[in-house]
């Protein structure tokens, strides 16, 4: 006589009890589930039954090939969490101190700090221009209103090339030339190295970054010029900068102003890097002189517009307290591999 | 220039207002002021005295014993002054007085008690040195303090100079009170002149030749029995506090008159002098200024000769053998007036900057020398009543400025200052600035004053800037503009750059240096580099480093070599610009340019070239997709290599160069490392096309992959394999990548070629035909499977 569904099932969960592997656990399987397993073995034993007990029994057959499934599954995966268990518990614990290997490139200071600036005035619409470092005399000095012999060109020292032009003493050499390329109204920054012959300390260089900037329209006042400034200026600082104007002579604006800004240092009370003023000179600026425009082929009459010049370097070198001015032309990489970003 | 305000409330009332608040409004409204003094503050006590004995010291024989009287009492003390004798008056500073640097105590001088202390000029803060007392006038009131006697008490600024550039009439104390009189809205007095017209009757100074061409006015005045050598002590004292010194009382009311008024002068010994002209000499020759210089003067310089004698530098300096000495009775008094640039150029030339050629730069307004000679007459008069003026005011005014007169509208001001300021405060502004204001409604007709009318005030906008500074920019409201945004499209070289740099910086870890434009002949000349032949400096300090580059290579590589010790490999780059010699016009080329200088020490150099190259093809396809070939090609700098130098071509067109570094470049800085130079004009890729992306429906059949092993000669490439599949084009043959190169006695490079059909899965048979076909072409060349 075959054996009983009751005691194939005792005999399997006493099979599964033992059963410790993934084998085992397919071994068993096979054995009971398999085509010619135990369990659909029982099937034979249909051919003794009254047909009305039949279909009962067939229930119960495949009652039973479920919970035998069901069983082995649950093991498995019974087995494999306790395996994953173990995994975690023998993986090792990796070393969180670890010197990590950073990128090596680096940026020049100026790079970055030209970037934080062109991106602000991108953001109010400036278009960013770009200018040639060699330039003429017109360019340079007369289109700025600056005529020969005017005492201006003794402020700056500039250097004379063997052909006839020279090296841009200040980024306002390139306002006729945007003036010419857009005409107005206009807004637009133009950042660029500028050279002055003077012999160089800590605190001069005689190759250094400016950045210029200026805006045309028909109604372009004093007003506007100092939110402008306030604005950039508060945004290159991130924070609430207060800044003043004093009157400031420069042939190619009229007003023209030097603009102070409180002291980032002190904020305003007095210390030894304001001279216990509480202000910083920043950046010249003013309306542009109808000259500057008229050379430009701007309208007078109709346009007004201002005109502002900022020290990349200086700005760079307050930014990063960068102490000595010379360190950021001397390629010397152990001063200029630490701006990486 | 130092201001003292005791000097400004001789033309301006500024009582009951806060002096260093007024200070600051100026810095706000005129000019920068740098620091403020408050002088004379230390001297505390010291009264008039009179000497009354004058005894020896028992223990010394410089030292002296001295009896003073006070007025009402007498003091002793022990003085040590050479000058000291009985009857005469000076500053006594009894015992708990104060001077500069002490307070008056008990002291023992050479075992003599002494409780008090005879003054010096020096002890009282208005002189750098004294040689003795100070010595009061004889109607000094004995013990009243002297600090109510004299203006020793005062408060001066100093200005920046360069902030007054511009403004010719700033340059003295009159002017100055003019800017106090607008910023505190209180009247500027009016000048004490001596009217120079009573004297029309007498005979001219005689003067000759003026070159009316470099001197716009000259004017003298001959003063006779001038007595009095010794200024008033209040003179000297502002004199001092305001940066000169008390010389003689002819040459301090010189300076005194010029630090009022701004206007130079200059005080002749009429005994020196006969007919003055005003020329240049044909020739150089030497000339000794009266600070004992000899000086070399060439045909530029304007001179003023007595009888063809030079006499002055115009504008500049006296002479030493006209100028005015201790027996000098006579004065001719020059006021004149030159040309700015002359002055300037001459005071460059003759390597000499003074008060007057420092006033005369900025230029002054010609109506200033009657103004200086009244007011030097009036002064001169009231301390010597006894001089006499022997000659009329003699004048060559040769050169008169134009009379401005300026018209605009409120609207205008409206307009430029984006506030309303009122049609009343623009009239009182410019009212108390001197200028001449007729308003008519809403209209402004303003007529420049003299002073403002050389240079300085010449159009509308100028006087926007008067009426702003005074009302003060603090006092405007800031507010942003009206205008239309548009929308802006990034510059494709500014674009370019920043790419550049990011790639350089992030993806191959090199490092951003700034150099300069010029080469330095001594570093290049150490690494074996021979100066280029380009554009130079005319005027450059240094001769080492006058000559512009022409390659960034020229800074990049003693930028690596200083740098060799950072890291045994690592990289820099710039991005600047580079004079690719002249254009036909004569302009230099300049040409925005990358620059990058590698240093590596690996062991097989062929990786760090790999990826030198890799590094720009990267970069050009992440900018432009477009493909990089480097063509072998003859060096033209000392620093490439003769065999590994290639031009970087794309689209056919050569854009720079990879390189490299020549041995003998390369030993210089270190016979070890293996050095790569690279450089790519920016201005030619910007002209560079940017291939668009086209999307390919991918295959849906798998591809095959098939490796080749090729051996090959020495010198054979991977480019001599691509180029012959590239020869035959093959639709399905989609990428030939190098898998492998292997060097030993034969040298292998095993390539992989990727096959993909869009329509079937293609089967190694299939592809097979096509191969063997280039295979024959390869086998020509010499490049054959390996067996």
């Amino acid at each position: 006589m075959a054996i009983s569904l009751e005691e194939l099932r005792e005999q399997f969960y006493e099979n599964l009890k033992n059963a410790d592997s993934s084998e085992a656990f397919e071994q068993l399987r096979v054995r009971y589930l398999g085509k010619k397993g135990e369990v659909t073995g029982l099937l034979k034993n249909m051919g003794a039954l009254a047909a009305d007990q039949r279909k009962e029994y067939g229930q119960k057959v495949n009652q039973l090939k479920n919970a035998v499934e069901q069983a082995i599954a649950d093991r498995i995966a019974e087995a494999h969490a306790k395996d994953l268990e173990n995994k975690i518990a023998l993986a090792p614990r990796f070393d969180l101190t670890q010197p990590v290997q950073l990128p090596e490139g680096s940026y020049h200071p100026i790079t970055l700090v030209q970037r934080e600036v062109e991106q602000i005035f991108a953001s109010m619409g400036f278009t960013i221009e770009d200018y040639d470092e060699i330039v003429d005399d017109y360019h340079c000095f007369e289109a700025l209103n600056i005529p020969k012999h005017h005492p201006a060109r003794d402020m700056q020292d500039t250097y004379y090339l063997s052909n006839g032009q020279l090296l841009k003493t200040h980024t306002s050499a390139a306002q006729n030339a945007i003036m010419r390329k857009y005409g107005a109204p206009l807004r637009a920054i133009f950042p660029g190295r500028c050279f002055r012959n003077e012999s160089t300390d800590a605190c001069h260089e005689n190759t250094f970054f400016q950045m210029e900037g200026i805006m045309i329209d028909e109604n372009i006042s004093i007003s506007n010029l100092i939110y402008f400034m306030k604005t950039m200026l508060s945004e290159v600082f991130q924070k609430d900068i207060k800044v003043r104007l004093r009157p400031g002579f420069f042939p190619f604006v009229e007003p023209g102003f030097e603009l102070d800004i409180s002291c980032l240092i002190c904020g305003g009370e007095g210390c030894p890097s304001c001279k216990n003023s509480g202000w910083l000179e920043l950046c010249p600026c003013g309306m542009i002189h109808p000259n500057v425009l008229k050379a430009g082929g701007i309208d007078t009459e109709k346009y007004t517009g201002f005109a502002f010049g900022l020290g990349l370097t200086r700005l760079a070198m307050m930014k990063y307290g960068v102490k000595d001015i010379r360190d950021l032309n001397s390629g010397n990489l152990k001063s200029l591999s630490q701006f990486v970003k | 220039m130092k201001v003292s305000m005791n000097w400004i409330s001789d033309y301006v009332d500024l009582s009951g207002l806060d002096l260093n608040d007024l200070i600051h409004r100026f810095t706000l409204s005129t000019a920068e002021v740098e620091e403020v003094y408050e002088l004379g503050k230390e001297v505390q006590g010291v009264v008039v005295a009179e000497v009354t004995k004058v005894e020896p010291h028992p223990n010394s024989k410089k030292l002296h014993l001295v009896t003073v009287c006070l007025g009402d009492h007498e003091d002793h003390c022990v003085c040590g002054a050479p000058n000291v004798r009985e009857g005469m008056r000076i500053p006594f500073a009894p015992f708990g007085a104060s001077v500069v640097g002490m307070t008056i105590g008990e002291a023992t001088i050479a075992g003599v008690v002494s409780r008090g202390m005879c003054c010096s000029a020096q002890e009282l803060g208005i002189a750098d040195s004294s040689t003795g007392l100070l010595e009061l006038p004889e109607d000094a009131p004995l013990g009243a303090l002297v600090t109510d006697l004299y203006a020793i008490r005062d408060t001066v600024f100093e200005v920046d100079n360069k902030s007054l550039t511009n403004r010719p009439d700033l340059w003295g104390h009159y002017g100055i009170a003019r800017e106090f009189s607008a910023i505190a809205k209180r009247p500027l007095k009016g000048l004490d002149l001596a009217d120079l017209n009573v004297y029309a009757s007498l005979p001219e100074v005689p003067l000759g030749r003026i070159d009316s061409e470099l001197c716009y006015r000259y004017t003298a005045l001959r003063i006779d029995n001038v007595k009095k050598s010794v200024s008033p002590i209040d003179m000297q004292i502002r004199l001092y506090y305001c940066g000169m010194r008390a010389i003689s009382l002819l040459a301090d009311l010189t300076n005194y008159v010029m630090l009022e008024l701004g206007q130079p002068m200059h005080a002749f010994d009429s005994r020196k002098i006969s007919t003055i002209q005003v020329e240049r000499f044909p020739e150089p020759f030497e000339f000794e200024t009266l600070d004992g210089v000899k000086r070399r003067i060439d045909p530029e310089t304007l001179m003023i000769k007595s009888d063809e004698t030079p006499v002055c530098i115009a504008g500049v300096m006296g002479g030493l053998d006209s100028e005015i000495v201790a027996d000098t009775d006579s004065v001719t008094l020059e006021c004149a007036n030159f040309s700015a640039v002359s002055v300037r150029k001459t005071s460059t030339r003759v390597g000499l900057r003074t008060d007057a050629s420092m006033r005369y730069e900025k230029t002054l307004d010609p109506e200033l020398c009657k103004l200086a000679s009244a007011r030097f007459t009036k002064l001169l008069l009231a301390i010597d009543p006894g001089a006499t003026v022997v000659s009329r005011f003699t004048d060559r005014y040769g050169f008169h400025y134009d009379t401005i007169t300026l018209d605009f509208d409120q609207a205008f001001i409206d307009r430029y200052t984006g506030i309303q300021i009122s049609g009343d405060q623009i009239v009182d502004t410019l009212t108390r600035l001197g200028f001449g204001v007729t308003r008519t409604g809403d209209a402004f007709k303003v007529l420049v004053p003299s002073w403002r009318a050389t240079k300085d005030v010449t159009i509308k906008a100028d006087v926007v800037e008067e009426i702003t500074r005074i009302y003060g920019y603090d006092n405007f409201s800031i507010e942003t503009t009206l205008s239309a945004l548009h929308p802006v499209r990034p510059l494709r070289v500014k674009a370019d750059e920043a790419a550049i740099k990011d790639a350089l910086v992030k993806q191959f870890g090199l490092h951003e240096v700034h150099t300069y434009i010029w080469c330095d002949a001594k570093k290049l000349s150490g690494l074996n580099i021979p100066l280029p032949e380009n554009v130079s400096l005319l005027n450059g300090m240094n001769p080492d480093t006058t000559v512009l580059r022409n390659s960034m290579q020229q800074t990049l590589l003693p930028v690596l070599n200083e740098n060799r010790f950072f890291a045994p490999d690592f990289g820099v780059f710039e991005i600047g610009r580079v004079v690719a010699g002249q254009k036909e016009n004569g302009d230099c080329n300049e040409r925005r340019t990358l620059g990058v200088a590698v240093q590596s020490h690996a062991l097989v150099q062929r990786v760090p070239f790999a990826l030198f190259l890799d590094m720009i093809s990267t970069m050009v396809w992440n900018l432009r997709r477009q493909k990089v070939t480097f063509e072998r090609t003859v060096p033209t700098f000392a620093w490439q290599h003769p065999a590994n130098t290639a031009s970087i071509v794309v689209c056919g067109k050569v854009l720079g160069y990879v390189a490299v570094v020549h041995p003998a470049v390369q030993e210089a800085i270190d016979k070890r490392a293996f050095l790569l130079t690279a450089e790519m004009d920016l201005d030619s890729f910007a002209e560079i096309p940017e291939n668009e992306i086209v999307y390919e429906e991918p295959s849906k059949f798998p591809g095959i992959d098939i490796d080749l092993s090729f051996v090959i000669d020495k010198d054979g490439t991977f480019g001599d394999i691509e180029s012959a599949f590239a020869a035959k084009p093959n639709d399905t043959l989609k990428k030939i990548s190098l898998v492998d190169v292997y060097e030993a006695e034969v040298k292998s490079i095993t390539v992989r070629l990727h096959f993909v059909s869009p329509v079937k899965t293609l089967s190694k048979p299939e592809v097979q035909a096509y191969i063997d076909d280039v295979l024959g072409d390869l086998a020509k060349k010499n490049i054959v499977l390996r067996g």
